[in-house]
């Protein structure tokens, strides 16, 4: 098939099946968020974050822990383009190298949080009666906290480390979630699809995975992009106060932290890394507007 | 930081919203509303009671030997197995549970290891150096962020709507620590504007004597110019950093609430009046967002509560957030959860306040 074909398939009025239909569907939220000049320029951020990661060895021009005391905290030059620490080693390393460690805690917190979320909403939408009024009750007590304050208590009794910090980070960002998910139930709960489907014999458990979470998930999905940037933030904060992971990984929020003794000398070792997080931070939040422009045109009010 | 996590529709707080819709006969409405302070008093003592267990959990699962910290390294089995008696550890949970409770109640948190004072003297000392760093922030938040989101809002699509969204955007993507650091390098060192970390500079520490303790306030009751100015001169720059991200929220949310108030009929009849377009504006659209705003504003100072743990390290301020932080990492952990009951229940507290605000002052959510 050409691609002016292709394209008049995808874009058919009646499509012929489900596939066809489903495809096109996916085509339709593309060439929307295409549209999208500052959705698209986040994504490419992304990607070359992605790209970063993966190719990171290959990519870095000296190791992220070599040290080297004749040549620390030099200014950028030919030979480090973004200078090097205290202890002499190479930024731009670093910060290569250090985008993995990023892209890993937001990627296991964006997994963690809204599948408890989704679960523990769902169920009490779902449910109802007391069942309901416990799970959110204690979404509630959760939601009271302030976030970063629960999650330094949770990390100082499990002990300062990266795994603890995504672990933390989960189990204070997963209220909102199952919030939404609770709500979007209500509203699908008495739909007639989920009746008949119910006639047809489908119990409670076969109702809630296969009918009631997939209508979720889209809210959701917004929700998770739009959080993305507060999830890094809040990361980063963790490893600036020394409680994410601990020397000598490069974690970008750690490197600020080290650089902060040399801020008024050497200005670029606290400098660099704090503007990677906010590339990486900038580039979620303007990926997550466009997300929503496709997937929740009703929540896009502006 | 968690800004994005700020951003939630007003009366959508901690609490179920109001019961009950039309208004009946005095008697079922006084009962519905009797019924509705019942549920938020029940609402709060359960939220208050989960963030005990919360923190006391905490307290259990944590690593560090409590009866350690107390009778030290080189205590005697039998020194250890007498404290660890006296502190209730060989009771079930359930009673250790109901104890720490009954302390927390009398205001008891027990005592720092690091600093060597009750948790609770040190709180009254570290408290209010944070509130008044948080509520400088909430006021230039509120100065700033009103008029410009309201702006924004008259002037669709304008460049004050457009630098309005791009303050926001940046606001909500940059790590706060970060940009307190480069705000020390640029006005501090190389500008010399303000003054550096702490809240005073060394000639004026512990000049004024302490009412409030918030040196701002204190310094004018004792008449102490130089001593305000050297206070403002350092509480400036991390107090405008705060509200740079308080106005970010705020003045988001304006926009959007003003926006849905111009499009309401009662505005276009107005212009049809013949209303200047000043009055249209302020007179009548920004009169009827102030109570969501209220609401708004009241989430925004219990996030600059929160926010200040991180501006607090980064400005060595004496607050709360550098008090649970050092704690935390000297492994005191009757500091530690005596700080985050204390800022838990002032954002519990200032949830349920917007929430009574919002239902006082908007008759129709009665």
């Amino acid at each position: 098939m050409t691609e002016m074909t292709t394209r008049a398939w995808l874009l058919t009025d009646a499509p012929q099946t489900r596939r066809q239909a489903r495809l096109g569907a996916i085509y339709q939220g593309w060439l929307t968020f295409r549209a999208n000049r500052l959705a698209m320029f986040g994504l490419a951020i992304l990607i070359l974050l992605v790209l970063m990661a993966i190719f990171a060895p290959w990519l870095s021009p000296q190791s992220p822990f070599a040290q080297n005391l004749a040549e620390r905290l030099k200014p950028p030059s030919a030979a480090h383009w973004l200078g090097t620490d205290a202890l002499g080693r190479d930024i731009l390393s670093r910060l290569i190298h250090g985008s993995r460690i990023t892209l890993f805690i937001v990627g296991t917190v964006a997994l963690i949080a809204p599948v408890i979320g989704l679960f523990v909403g769902t169920v009490a939408g779902f449910a109802g009666g007391w069942v309901d009024q416990v799970l959110m009750r204690i979404t509630d007590i959760f939601l009271a906290f302030p976030k970063l304050i629960l999650a330094l208590a949770f990390v100082a009794a499990l002990g300062p480390g990266i795994g603890n910090a995504v672990l933390a980070l989960a189990i204070t960002s997963w209220p909102p979630y199952a919030r939404l998910a609770r709500a979007e139930t209500l509203t699908i709960r008495h739909a007639d699809y989920i009746a008949a489907a119910r006639l047809q014999g489908a119990g409670p458990l076969r109702l809630l995975i296969g009918h009631v979470w997939p209508l979720c998930v889209s809210s959701l999905i917004v929700r998770v992009a739009l959080d993305m940037a507060g999830i890094i933030l809040s990361a980063a904060g963790l490893g600036f106060l020394g409680l994410g992971a601990q020397p000598p990984m490069p974690e970008w929020g750690a490197m600020i932290s080290d650089g902060r003794t040399y801020i008024l000398d050497f200005w670029w070792v606290a400098a660099v890394p704090g503007m990677a997080i906010f590339i990486v931070s900038l580039a979620f939040n303007l990926l997550g507007d466009g997300l929503r422009d496709v997937l929740d045109p009703k929540g896009a009010k502006e | 930081m968690t800004e994005t996590d700020l951003v939630k529709a007003p009366g959508q707080g901690s609490l179920p919203p109001a019961q009950g819709g039309a208004p009946g006969f005095g008697r079922v409405r006084f009962r519905r509303r009797a019924r509705s302070v019942g549920g938020v008093a029940l609402s709060l003592a359960l939220t208050l009671l989960g963030l005990l267990l919360v923190t006391f959990i905490i307290g259990r699962v944590m690593p560090i030997d409590p009866v350690l910290k107390v009778v030290g390294e080189r205590a005697t089995q039998a020194q250890y197995d007498a404290a660890y008696q006296a502190m209730g550890l060989d009771k079930p949970l359930w009673q250790q549970f109901l104890r720490y409770m009954g302390e927390v109640l009398r205001g008891d948190f027990g005592r720092s290891i690091s600093t060597g004072h009750q948790v609770l003297d040190d709180l009254k000392r570290v408290f209010p150096a944070t509130l008044e760093l948080a509520l400088l922030g909430t006021l230039i938040g509120v100065f700033v962020g009103v008029p410009l989101g309201v702006i924004a809002a008259a002037r669709r699509g304008g460049w004050i709507d457009q630098i309005a969204r791009v303050v926001a955007l940046v606001g909500y993507s940059m790590p706060i620590f970060w940009l307190g650091l480069m705000g020390l390098l640029l006005f501090y060192g190389m500008l010399g504007w303000v003054g550096g970390p702490g809240r005073q500079g060394i000639i004026y520490d512990g000049m004024v004597p302490n009412v409030t303790g918030m040196i701002l306030i204190d310094s004018l009751l004792a008449g102490d110019w130089g001593a305000f100015t050297d206070a403002f001169s350092h509480i400036i720059l991390p107090a405008s950093l705060l509200g740079y991200f308080s106005l970010a929220y705020i003045s988001r949310m304006t926009r959007s609430f003003m926006l849905e108030q111009l499009s309401a009929e009662y505005v276009t009849t107005a212009r049809v009046k013949g209303l200047s377009e000043g009055r249209v504006i302020w007179g009548h659209a920004f009169r009827n967002i102030l109570v969501p705003l209220i609401t708004v504003i009241a989430l925004s100072f219990g996030g600059l509560l929160e926010g200040s743990v991180l501006t607090e390290i980064v400005f060595s301020w004496p607050g709360i957030g550098q008090y649970i932080t050092k704690a935390l990492l000297a492994g005191d952990m009757n500091a530690v959860l005596g700080g985050t009951v204390l800022v838990g229940t002032c954002f519990v507290l200032l949830n349920l306040l917007s929430d009574i605000l919002y239902r006082v002052l908007d008759p129709r959510a009665k």
